[in-house]
């Protein structure tokens, strides 16, 4: 029978750190994907990862059981990757005139046909992967777990630290910031 | 272009495609090489380290209360409390004196 969580997590804070590498093995999926959605090199990711997985090694003792390990590791990955977000705050100042040209087809056709544009098309989902980057790092954190990933204020709150009326907050700048990227889009191809 | 519709299709474009979850090939067994190899401060260090915070945190409140102390206090231009309370008083006491 396999050790569970809890198991390992004493053995560990016993001095047995071999007893790790199993937490590792099991919860690293969860992880990766998340610093995926902030990190869009391979590289960047890894490193993120990496970085969660040495915090929770070091903070293991402030664990206190009473949430699942998961829930706690997670919650150190997504304030790791707002960490990265706001040390990696690199082309904000980018023009909208470098859509690829699938972007600007699939623009042009949501322009001519919106209900056609398909949301499925891999140009959307680069341009939204554009749209996110322009985005300051608490906008595109709030945007991606409220919108993107659909979590609660409640659960944003929890994940990030911050306060419940903070969210809120910000929550209303990052939809305002993103009304601003797409009203650029517009006016810089049509205008 | 309407920019509500557009925001919706590109929410949706990255709702239908989540990150995918595949981990690089030995990726625990580095992880676990670093860790081990991390330096890991014995308790002596974590003891002293405490103290020169204890230590910092203490002279910067030493510091704020001397500038509070020597600080120049200005004159208030209000009277104070204790003559407001006096006049209130006497206000009333003068009040009766003409009922009387």
């Amino acid at each position: 029978m396999e050790p569970t969580d809890a198991e390992l997590i004493a053995a560990v804070l016993q001095g047995d750190a071999t007893r790790f590498e199993p937490l590792i093995a099991k919860y690293s999926p969860r992880v990766f994907a998340t610093a995926r959605r902030y990190a869009r090199r391979e590289s960047e990711v890894e490193d993120i990862v990496q970085e969660v997985w040495f915090k929770a090694f070091q903070k293991l003792s402030s664990f206190r059981g009473e949430a699942p390990f998961e829930h706690w590791l997670m919650r150190l990955a997504v304030r790791t990757c707002y960490d990265f977000l706001r040390q990696h705050q690199r082309r904000r100042e980018a023009t909208f005139s470098e859509l690829s040209d699938p972007e600007n087809d699939w623009l042009d056709q949501f322009v001519a046909a919106p209900e056609e544009a398909r949301d499925d098309a891999a140009a959307a989902r680069e341009l939204i992967e554009r749209v996110l980057e322009m985005l300051p790092p608490a906008a595109r954190l709030v945007i991606t777990l409220l919108e993107i990933e659909d979590r609660s204020v409640k659960e944003i709150a929890e994940l990030t630290g911050w306060s419940v009326p903070l969210v809120k907050v910000r929550a209303f700048r990052a939809r305002a910031e993103m009304r601003k990227c797409l009203e650029r889009i517009a006016q810089e191809k049509y205008l | 272009m309407n920019l509500v519709d557009l925001k919706k299709k590109l929410i949706a474009a990255a709702r239908r495609h989540p990150p995918v979850d595949d981990v690089p090939y030995g990726f625990e067994k580095r992880v676990m090489t670093r860790l081990v190899s991390l330096p890991r401060p014995d308790e002596w260090t974590l003891c002293v380290r405490a103290l020169w915070f204890g230590a910092s945190v203490c002279a910067a409140i030493a510091l704020l209360m001397a500038v509070w102390f020597f600080a120049p206090v200005s004159e208030p231009d209000t009277p104070s409390f204790s003559q407001d309370l006096e006049q209130t008083i006497l206000a009333t006491a003068g009040d009766g004196e003409s009922i009387w």
